[in-house]
């Protein structure tokens, strides 16, 4: 198996994607000659030619737009957004159309249609670089929303994403496209959509997280078997929408115990929601109050306050420890 | 080095081939058979009778709200005639003599109208685009649709239908410029009825024409007498032909009036004149049609009153099947359909409580 980066893995899905299916198509800007700012489209203009790797006029809302006519006519349109701070100008294209389509249209037209996106903080950007939106899109119906940890798992999501009969908003963890390497399987492999994944064993506490952050918090749960003698358990939720709340639940039932880690600004943030399902599905197993370690309530720093900004692995481990201390 | 002049070379052409005094000009009349020529009358009489049906329904508080398209049935019927039934057809929301021609049911549109998503259900295998309200927004997926129907080896089009007041949305341009980029065989028909609500026409764009938009596009744009079907249906032919033959997309800007109200829950007279109402009814696309016709000996008046009589009994039966359908369209749990291929574990969590929260209502009404 090599040992691939996400953005590598990411290439390979597409690769091998439009390899087997001459409906996949990807377009967006600087996909085609360029193999993209990220490189994850990279070779799939040489490979396949320019109808099949678009590059687009730069304006948002067409690419994800004239993606939903593409996959109502036949084809399964892989759109790339740039940065996902430029999607809102794509929002009413996914809110009120390819969210909407198959409901619309009472199951007759359908949007096969994937919406690429690298998301989140940590790579020292320019402003508009380094938002974790996920929320915006994890509340519209008919819409999925994708988000990997790893190279293997965003590879194994994205062959789902690109199959799946539904729009999937597929938003990458920018700081993780080359943070680390990972095997990856050079035969298929997918991973179901909606369904999280336990990533970490352990009685005492559940860890609940995704995208970049899951790693600070994989680190968090190491340090405090290390120095505190506590096994954390981890949940990779994967999916945002939708939801997996059965493993997550299961766990605190067990536990009695949960944070919640994410980048994005806590107030009606994924937290939030999980919580939520947590006091419905696992209140009466609670030992202590759940914790959330976020982003805070601010607009995203510029890069030179971004890791105050983000949570880190002593914030995880406060919160771990407030939730141990009940 | 001087400053120079770069003059773009453009013109735009304007298409009349059956002027508002009904005077035609022989040599641009499409070619089209008699038949077809009665069809289109048919056609846009339904329309106009149906419009009036439906307001008289909302009136009387039997249907919700919608945009009445009587005035523009020219402009519709005459772009939707030029395709083939494999073509494309994206509408945004006044396109019922559209509709119509491509073989929508009446009772069907009644549902919609009356809060039926039902109603909304294309049909099998249909190639027009449900209903889409926010302006401009369709006009990116008929570029895809398109692009997808070339990229297939097609040689199938998509139109799409749109106002005046969509060619200030950002869509408007995003669809137009892909098209050109990619001579993306899509026919962009803009019906320009003078008003998007209350906002006139000049003060939706400075530009003096809306088909010379087209131009910064590199792409052809031509003005049409909305109002003339023969004109519409022509200037749409062309287009098509362009389009299948792989020399890309065009624009074309029909001239038009809405001669009633932006929807049922508007009132023009805040900002229009009954002057200017007037002078567009003598324009209207119902009456030069129909002396166009007797003029070939094709319709006189026996032959339009038996259409009416027809089309009052297929309105009236539109009506009772509407309501048949309706009376068995009880079932609340309809909301849950068709989010998703697959329902997810959650919502069908949310169904399973709505159902025993219904039964339970239903429970208490029984006891």
């Amino acid at each position: 198996m090599a040992k691939l980066t996400m953005v590598e893995a990411l290439n390979l899905a597409l690769r091998q994607e439009m390899g087997k299916d001459q409906s996949v198509v990807v377009l967006g800007e600087d996909v085609g000659v360029d193999g993209g700012v990220f490189r994850v489209t990279e070779r799939l203009y040489k490979e396949y030619g320019e109808k099949r790797a678009i590059d687009t006029p730069l304006a948002e809302s067409a690419i994800v737009g004239i993606a939903i006519g593409m996959a109502i006519n036949g084809l399964r349109p892989v759109s790339e957004i740039q940065f996902s701070g430029f999607s809102y100008l794509a929002l009413t294209q996914l809110e009120s159309h390819a969210a909407r389509m198959r409901w619309r249209s009472r199951g007759r037209f359908t949007v096969p249609l994937v919406v690429r996106m690298p998301y989140g903080g940590g790579v020292h950007a320019l402003e508009h670089h380094s938002e974790s939106k996920e929320v915006f899109f994890s509340h519209i119906p008919g819409l999925k929303c994708v988000i990997p940890s790893s190279p293997r798992n965003a590879r194994a999501l994205l062959v789902s994403a690109i199959r799946d009969p539904d729009p999937v908003v597929f938003m990458e963890p920018k700081a993780l496209y080359r943070a680390f390497r990972e095997e990856v399987p050079e035969e298929e492999e997918t991973l179901p959509l909606g369904k999280s994944q336990r990533v970490r064993e352990g009685g005492d506490i559940t860890l609940i997280s995704y995208g970049a952050m899951l790693r600070r918090t994989l680190e968090a749960a190491e340090q405090l078997a290390k120095e505190d003698g506590v096994e954390a358990e981890v949940i990779d939720l994967l999916t945002l929408s939708p939801l997996d709340d059965a493993l997550f639940s299961e766990s605190v039932r067990n536990t009695g115990r949960a944070v919640i880690v994410h980048e994005a600004q806590r107030s009606f943030g994924a937290a939030g929601e999980i919580i939520a399902r947590l006091v419905e599905r696992a209140f009466f197993y609670l030992e202590a109050p759940i914790e959330r370690v976020t982003g805070y309530d601010v607009t995203v720093p510029y890069f030179a306050h971004e890791q105050d900004y983000l949570p880190d692995v002593p914030r995880i481990l406060a919160a771990a420890r407030k939730a141990l201390s009940e | 080095m001087p400053r120079q002049i770069i003059e773009p070379q453009y013109r735009v052409e304007y298409l009349s081939i059956l002027d508002p005094d009904c005077q035609l000009d022989a040599e641009l009349e499409p070619g089209l058979d008699d038949d077809t020529l009665k069809r289109f009358y048919r056609t846009m009489l339904l329309a106009r009778r149906f419009d009036e049906f439906q307001l008289k329904l909302q009136h009387q508080g039997r249907l919700g709200t919608f945009a009445p398209s009587s005035g523009q049935e020219a402009a519709q019927l005459g772009a939707a005639a030029a395709l083939r039934k494999e073509d494309w057809v994206v509408p945004s929301f006044r396109e019922l003599a559209a509709y119509l021609w491509r073989g929508a049911k009446l009772d069907q549109i009644l549902l919609y109208f009356d809060g039926y998503n039902e109603g909304a259900d294309p049909g099998k295998g249909a190639r027009d685009l449900p209903t889409a309200i926010p302006v401009a927004t369709q006009i990116p997926h008929a570029v895809g649709l398109a692009y997808a129907a070339r990229y297939q080896g097609r040689d199938d089009v998509a139109l799409v239908f749109f106002g005046d007041g969509a060619t200030s949305e950002g869509d408007f341009h995003e669809g137009l410029n892909f098209a050109g980029v990619f001579a993306a065989p899509t026919i962009f028909l803009c019906q320009n009825n003078q008003w998007a609500i209350s906002v006139p026409r000049e003060h939706q764009s400075h530009s003096k024409t809306l088909a010379q938009k087209a131009l910064a596009y590199g792409i052809p744009g031509v003005q049409v007498d909305g109002n003339d079907v023969l004109a519409v249906y022509q200037a749409t032919r062309e287009a098509v032909e362009r389009a299948r033959k792989g020399e890309g997309p065009t624009l074309i800007e029909c001239i038009t009036y809405r001669l009633a109200a932006h929807t049922t829950a508007d009132d023009p007279k805040r900002y229009r004149t009954p002057e200017e109402e007037e002078a567009w009814k003598k324009c209207d696309p119902l009456r030069r049609f129909r002396h166009y016709l007797g003029g070939k000996g094709l319709l006189d008046d026996a032959a339009v009153e038996a259409m009416e009589k027809e089309i009052a009994e297929e309105m009236k039966q539109a009506w009772n099947s509407a309501g048949e359908r309706m009376a068995a369209l009880t079932d609340p749990i309809t909301i849950f359909d068709h989010q998703f291929a697959e329902m997810p574990a959650y919502l069908n969590e949310q169904r399973e409580a709505f159902i025993a929260h219904h039964r339970g209502n239903r429970k208490d009404k029984d006891g």
